[in-house]
């Protein structure tokens, strides 16, 4: 059976699936809900320094989007942090901590971009207990307009002093979360990097518009008649995360770095990716917010199911496993061809695949042949885009299968090539390097 | 003496009042909105769709269901409508499982098609409860039409011929319109008056008049017609019924099914509706359903379908005769009517003899069975009559007992145009009907507007 007790900059937890800093982890009912379904530990929603909390709407606090059957694909929200009492928050992580040993409890924290505040906090927080913090840079609505949550993740000097303030003034591991809304993710990672930080987290979540009232012209979702941006999270968000976690993952200046994480994990399926692009443990919401704590056995058991399969005893055999794989468009092999292949037998018919080749991209597949119905790649067009695979209702119906070398591409006349060629040697490229003589 | 199910005869309140209700509710009842939405995300939006190309109007089906689920109803209305004025009919009564939904993609890749029937009525009824016209009509051209005949067929090309600003009088036979939307159909699949109901929604675009208790070549003659209109559409169905062939059909008992089945819809309380105790309907198409099932319904306690080939050979769909099975409905095949065999001029029992086909024909075997039956229903098909047609002025050409005509709808003699059960090629479906009609309304216009 596959060991999937995680260590992640030293916190440890029975499963690498924690609960992020959200709803779901704002007091010690929900986390010990969570503990009991199974999660390996929670981010504690974000705290705030002392003093009056954190007031949010009495409206609507989320917006969404929705795929087929209502199946909830994005959610975004204008929730602030923590609207709990400080104090009552820290006696509560404790108590939870006590009671829950082997479960990792991180503490999100978010106080005023300066050292006192940082330093009034820290005490406090690792009084508790607490296995470590996660500075929440990355929260893109009300708090950032007061100079807090993304306000800082978007100025990478200020996340180095502030990572290097919480280093100074804590034992505790710290956890950098980032914004995703940023041009380029690398140069926040380096900041935190730089400032000392154990690791980073992310994605936070996107700055975003849900929908529009159509009757009354408000934003979603509408307070009184106007809306604000939330923060966009969910499956929809998913392939942005990766990215950004794969940038981070290969970035010679954070390589090593570890990563926390987060953005539409749903499945063992997605945890598993996340964690082959190089992220040591995966954090968890929207998920849950959907469908409830009891998602967790699902990827628990999914996760040992797959690694089992596979051969792979430990976590860390498969953590950054797809990280060396990630590379830049001009290093793809351009002498790889693919082609598309209907498999007949489990083809329904649809057409899809007809229609979106024919209006939209190469024409390379029929949609009758000898007067009946009937769809079949036309090698000599195809272009191997994959298209047709991403658009068909079937799983698998559709394949993409390589050439091997010597094959003749019917589109291009040419036998296939077994040398890697990539863009940087390619003759059309007048920036080319010239080979070696 | 028994009382109730088991009195013997042809009677009346063999149930429990309230059970009539009951039974003859809406065989499908409509989808509610949350319904709707969850099953019109099911269709997948195909290219060249199956269910389309299956649809006799060809009503754009991917499009109305896309319509239904991003939320606009009343568009997905007018797409069904565009091809289909009696969209709300056939959403009731169309066959699905052997047109657009035998067909579905969904149908071939799980065995459950999406419920394009339901979603149909989901659509229509949105608009028809809103009474939204879509269709204004044209300026009026002066040309008139004559339609024979307000079911299906004569409904569809008099609504198309009032759009193109052509005048429209329907002369039809019977009290009501709606032909056998409103006389020929399972009352279970036509509930709340929808058939009259859909007769107002189509004459509400104007320009058509419908003139009830006009019967051809009794009340008018069909030189009458083409001496005083521009055109003349018939269509007004079938009117013989076939018989058994069978000695003693004379009997009181024996009825035609259609008959039965037209009364029953016309009835205002069914519990007053007399019905065997056991009933043998000698048949195997929709018609034989229609009457066995519904007097199941009535309350009868044996009902027996017998029909003369196989099952494979039934012109009712798979769905039909389930519906019947599940009702208590016994179907038996192979056996053809011989005798009926009356006490005091009343049907006391039927004998049939087994058939078996030798190479193609059919023929009996000798050997015979005999079912008691206070009650024998004939659904052996109808006949189109010629008599009311011709017989003055020029004849019109037929095949095959019925109305020849061209692809359009024209009929041999000029000015006059056929759709419905009564050309040859009419399959006995609203919605091929409608297909005719509509059609053929298109080839009136055009010859109307181009003479």
């Amino acid at each position: 059976m596959a060991d999937i007790r995680n260590n992640f900059v030293g916190i440890k937890s029975p499963n690498p699936f924690w609960l992020a800093s959200a709803p779901p982890t704002d007091k010690a009912y929900n986390v010990v809900r969570a503990f009991k379904a199974g999660w390996g530990g929670v981010v504690w929603k974000t705290l705030g320094e002392e003093g009056p909390p954190v007031v949010n709407v009495n409206g609507p606090r989320y917006g969404a989007i929705w795929g087929a059957d209502r199946r909830l694909l994005g959610l975004n929200n204008i929730e602030l942090i923590t609207d709990r009492d400080l104090q009552v928050n820290l006696r509560e992580i404790k108590q939870v901590k006590k009671d829950w040993p082997d479960r990792a409890i991180v503490v999100s924290l978010m106080v005023p971009c300066v050292e006192e505040a940082w330093k009034a906090i820290l005490p406090v927080v690792e009084e508790t207990g607490a296995d470590g913090i996660e500075l929440n840079f990355g929260c893109p609505h009300g708090m950032s307009e007061r100079g807090m949550g993304a306000a800082v993740g978007q100025v990478p000097e200020y996340i180095e002093m502030v990572v290097r303030w919480c280093k100074q003034n804590t034992r505790m591991p710290v956890i950098t979360k980032l914004t995703p809304n940023i041009t380029d993710v690398r140069k926040p990672a380096r900041a935190a990097h730089a400032g000392g930080t154990d690791a980073v987290s992310l994605i936070n979540t996107i700055n975003s518009i849900t929908g529009v009232d159509l009757d009354s012209f408000a934003p979603q979702p509408t307070i009184d008649g106007k809306g604000s941006h939330g923060g966009y999270c969910g499956p929809a968000v998913k392939p942005i995360a990766m990215n950004m976690v794969a940038e981070i993952a290969r970035d010679p200046e954070t390589s090593g770095l570890p990563i926390s994480g987060i953005g539409g994990i749903t499945t063992w399926r997605d945890a598993a990716e996340f964690m082959a692009l190089g992220a040591g443990n995966v954090q968890v919401c929207t998920a849950a917010m959907t469908y409830g704590f009891k998602i967790v056995q699902e990827m628990i058991a999914g996760l040992e199911n797959w690694m089992d399969e596979k051969g792979h005893a430990t976590l860390d055999d498969i953590i950054g496993r797809a990280t060396p794989n990630v590379t830049d468009w001009q290093y793809l092999n351009l002498n790889y061809v693919a082609k598309a292949r209907i498999d007949q037998d489990a083809c329904i018919k649809c057409g899809r695949c007809h229609i979106a080749c024919e209006d939209t991209s190469h024409q390379a597949i029929t949609s009758m042949v000898d007067g009946v119905r009937h769809f079949e790649v036309i090698e000599a067009e195809c272009v191997g885009c994959n298209l047709c695979v991403n658009v068909c209702p079937v799983d698998n119906c559709i394949t993409m299968e390589p050439l091997a070398a010597g094959v003749m591409d019917q589109r291009t006349g040419k036998p296939v090539s077994p040398i890697y060629a990539n863009w940087t040697t390619h003759p059309n490229n007048p920036m080319a390097k010239v080979a070696a003589e | 003496m028994p009382e109730g199910q088991f009195k013997e005869g042809i009677v009346g309140g063999r149930l429990a009042a309230d059970q009539y209700a009951d039974n003859f509710s809406d065989l499908h009842p409509p989808l509610d909105h949350h319904e709707a939405l969850v099953e019109s995300d099911r269709c997948y939006f195909c290219y060249d769709a199956p269910c389309m190309n299956a649809c006799p109007t060809s009503i754009d089906i991917p499009l109305f269901i896309r319509q239904i689920s991003t939320g606009n109803p009343i568009g997905s209305a007018k797409t069904i409508f565009d091809q289909n004025i009696l969209g709300g009919m056939c959403a009731r009564v169309c066959p699905t499982e052997t047109l657009c939904e035998e067909v579905c993609v969904r149908e071939v890749a799980e065995g459950k098609p999406v419920q394009i029937g339901r979603l149909q009525r989901y659509a229509t009824d949105v608009a028809m409860s809103e009474n939204k016209q879509f269709y204004p009509r044209a300026t009026p051209t002066g040309k008139t039409v004559a339609v024979v005949g307000a079911g299906p067929a004569g409904l569809a090309a008099a609504h198309r011929l009032a759009r193109h600003g052509h005048d429209v009088t329907i002369l039809e036979a019977r009290p009501k319109a709606g032909g056998l939307n409103e006389y020929g159909i399972a009352a279970y699949k036509s509930v709340d008056n929808f058939a009259q109901a859909e007769v107002d929604y189509v004459t509400a675009i104007g320009g058509i008049d419908i003139q009830n208790g006009k019967t051809l070549g009794r009340d008018y003659q069909l030189s009458d017609l083409i001496r005083n209109y521009d055109a003349v559409f018939l269509g007004m169905g079938l009117g013989g019924i076939n018989a058994l062939r069978a000695d003693g059909e004379d009997a009181d008992g024996v009825t035609n099914a259609v008959e039965f089945i037209a009364e029953l819809r016309q009835a205002s309380d069914l519990s007053s509706l007399p019905v065997g105790r056991r009933v043998v309907v000698i048949g195997g198409g929709m018609t034989a359903i229609d009457a066995a099932v519904q007097s199941k319904l009535l309350g009868a306690e044996e009902v027996t379908i017998c029909y003369r080939r196989g099952q494979e050979h039934m012109n009712a769909s798979e769905f039909e005769q389930d519906l019947a099975a599940a009702n208590g409905v016994t179907i038996r095949h192979w056996l053809q009517p011989r005798r009926v065999i009356a006490e005091g001029g009343k049907v006391s029992a039927i004998e049939l003899e087994y058939t078996a086909l030798s190479g193609d024909r059919l023929a009996g075997t000798g050997e015979t069975l005999t079912l008691v039956a206070d009650q024998v229903f004939k659904a052996i098909g109808q006949s189109f009559v010629p008599a009311a047609l011709n017989g003055s002025g020029a004849s019109i050409e037929l095949e095959a007992g019925r109305i020849k005509v061209d692809a359009e709808g024209r009929t041999s003699l000029a000015k006059v145009w056929a759709g419905g059960d009564c050309i040859l090629g009419g399959d006995d479906l609203t919605v091929s009907a409608v297909a005719q009609g509509r059609d053929a309304a298109e080839s009136i216009h055009r010859s109307l507007t181009q003479g």
